[in-house]
């Protein structure tokens, strides 16, 4: 068994993990990142369109060029890293957190740390999720799969192919098959309106003259030992028109209905879970309920922007090192969800310094307006042009905006209300 | 008179436009000065920014040996967007390309593809080195 010692152990060497580890680094504190693929990068290294570093690197770049960039960055910093170990489990041993792990080229590995940081992404909901009625042919991947397999390992799923869900994944993959040869005949969307963005509407279906059926359930798979067609029914009013059902004959489904934290390790550790974000609960330095375990990335809440992950991570990593040092906020005050805010990241604040807090808006709306509110009184308020589900938003909250007005402490019950109106 | 919806940010306008002459358009239903930039250029020279895969080679046998990990496929772009009319030529002569290992990130893989201007790029280093 191959023993290691850190002062921090990130879990996932994607985006995120990396971001932490070299913030950890950089602040003093050994590190090692443990990646269950062979190399480091995580899901960047499938994503091969463009599109991601506008706000980290203020340029575009494809998944992977993203990804060795903050590699080398981490590299630079000192950053340790076990490649090819997938971490089985986190325990409590003795005032330390111990990570077990395996690797077909270490046996097991045993990793002793202060604290670790969760890093370890989403993963796609797949058929099991959103209950399809039919048979149980081949051909039925989620697009996230279909990526890795064209992108990387260079095979193509198949030749006809209908998209279930118009998430982002899926239109990238529409597009992608596309150029690879294959007939995409649509795209199948339960809501009135694309969860994509429409700039992937676009550029991935309008370009190629692809179909796509909003307000259509795909309600049978159909097909013996491979996929042989899907039946779609449109809904109108809220009713499945079964009269109106129509079948698109294909020999490939790709679904892309969404991605979900991969929580598995941290719920075994007794890490609580929001169900708003399917991630952890998390304090203003991003740290769960368990002492000295932190969480940063996907496996927190999913987010639109690799950007976004790298940028939390860095603050994951900085307070994990803070904890290290023994520092600690003298208080913090709660965070609630007002109107039209489906969840806020972290759940707290420390109104002694600046806070960055990531929501959703659950509505989409025009000129719209950010507020922050404690006992009914407007802290702060921010407009916005436009806002939508499938886009995040962020606000900052510091010492001003969270002092009370008569200078009085603010109690440890005070509620810091965010709402969208 | 034609439609389209500006994605230059998620505002998401309505465009109309009219088309004066084989060179010129006019555009309303922009709130902002990017809608008739992107309008003009979507109608006028529509360019996208290619990315793609070409065949890995050369990857020698005992570096193969030595990594559990060989990687089949090279991602590439082109280094700006690109004319969408020639997008199907360079898929073609993408597909056909064989690089040879190791390779760096942003090394010219096509120089001056299609005579467009732009070049070919790779979008990963793939070093063939020990693994971690």
């Amino acid at each position: 068994m191959k023993q290691l010692k850190f002062d921090a152990a990130v879990i996932g060497g994607g985006a995120a993990g990396m971001s932490a580890a070299a913030e950890l680094r950089s602040r003093g504190c050994s590190a090692l990142v443990i990646e269950r693929e062979e190399e480091l990068g995580g899901i960047l290294m499938q994503c091969i369109h463009n599109g991601f570093g506008l706000i980290e690197f203020n340029e575009e770049l494809s998944g992977p060029e993203f990804a060795q960039k903050i590699e080398e960055r981490a590299v630079a910093s000192g950053i340790e890293a076990l490649c090819g170990t997938t971490v089985l489990e986190i325990r409590q041993e003795g005032g330390f957190h111990v990570v077990y792990g395996v690797s077909s080229r270490h046996g097991v590995v045993r990793v002793e740390a202060k604290a670790v940081v969760l890093a370890m992404g989403c993963r796609e909901r797949n058929r099991g999720n959103i209950r399809i009625p039919g048979s149980r042919p081949s051909g039925v991947y989620t697009a996230g799969l279909a990526q890795r397999l064209v992108n990387i390992d260079g095979y193509i799923p198949g030749k006809d192919v209908v998209i279930i869900g118009s998430g982002d994944i899926g239109l990238i993959m529409a597009r992608r098959l596309s150029w690879s040869g294959c007939k995409i005949h649509g795209v199948v969307e339960i809501l009135p309106y694309p969860s994509g963005l429409t700039r992937n509407i676009v550029q991935c279906l309008e370009d190629f003259g692809i179909p796509l059926y909003l307000s259509h359930l795909t309600t049978n798979i159909r097909g013996k030992d491979r996929v042989q067609g899907v039946e779609i029914t449109p809904v109108e009013n809220g009713a499945v028109r079964y009269d109106k059902s129509f079948e698109i004959p294909c020999d490939t489904v790709l679904l892309s209905v969404g991605l979900v934290p991969e929580n598995e390790l941290s719920r075994n550790l007794g890490v609580e879970i929001n169900p708003a974000t399917n991630g952890p609960w998390v304090d203003s330095r991003l740290m769960t309920n368990i002492p000295g375990v932190f969480a940063c990335g996907n496996v927190l809440h999913v987010h639109d922007l690799v950007d976004y992950v790298a940028e939390e991570a860095r603050r994951a990593g900085a307070f994990a090192a803070d904890w290290l040092a023994g520092a600690s906020p003298q208080r913090e005050l709660r965070l609630k969800t007002g109107s039209n805010v489906r969840y806020l990241n972290p759940s707290k604040v420390d109104p002694d310094r600046e806070n960055k807090i990531y929501l959703r808006s659950m509505v989409v709306k025009n000129g719209a307006v950010l507020e922050a509110r404690i006992d009914g009184r407007v802290v702060k308020s921010i407009k916005k042009a436009h806002v939508q589900p499938s886009e995040m938003l962020f606000l900052t909250l510091g010492p001003k905006d969270l002092a009370e007005p008569d200078q009085r402490t603010a109690s440890q019950s005070a509620q810091v209300e965010i709402a969208i109106v | 008179m034609s439609e389209m919806i500006c994605i230059t940010c998620p505002l998401g306008c309505h465009l109309s436009i009219q088309r004066i002459s084989e060179t010129e358009i006019s555009v309303t239903g922009n709130r902002c000065s990017r809608g008739e930039t992107y309008a003009k250029e979507e109608l006028l020279f529509p360019k996208r920014v290619v990315t793609t895969t070409c065949r890995a080679v050369g990857l020698p046998a005992g570096a193969q040996a030595a990594s559990l990990y060989a990687p089949r496929r090279v991602p590439v772009r082109t280094a700006d967007a690109f004319p969408k009319e020639k997008i199907p030529e360079l898929l073609k002569l993408a597909a056909n390309l064989e690089v040879t290992l190791p390779v760096r990130r942003g090394e010219v893989l096509v120089r001056d593809a299609l005579g467009t201007g732009i070049d070919l790029v790779a979008t990963r280093t793939i070093s063939c080195g020990e693994p971690s």
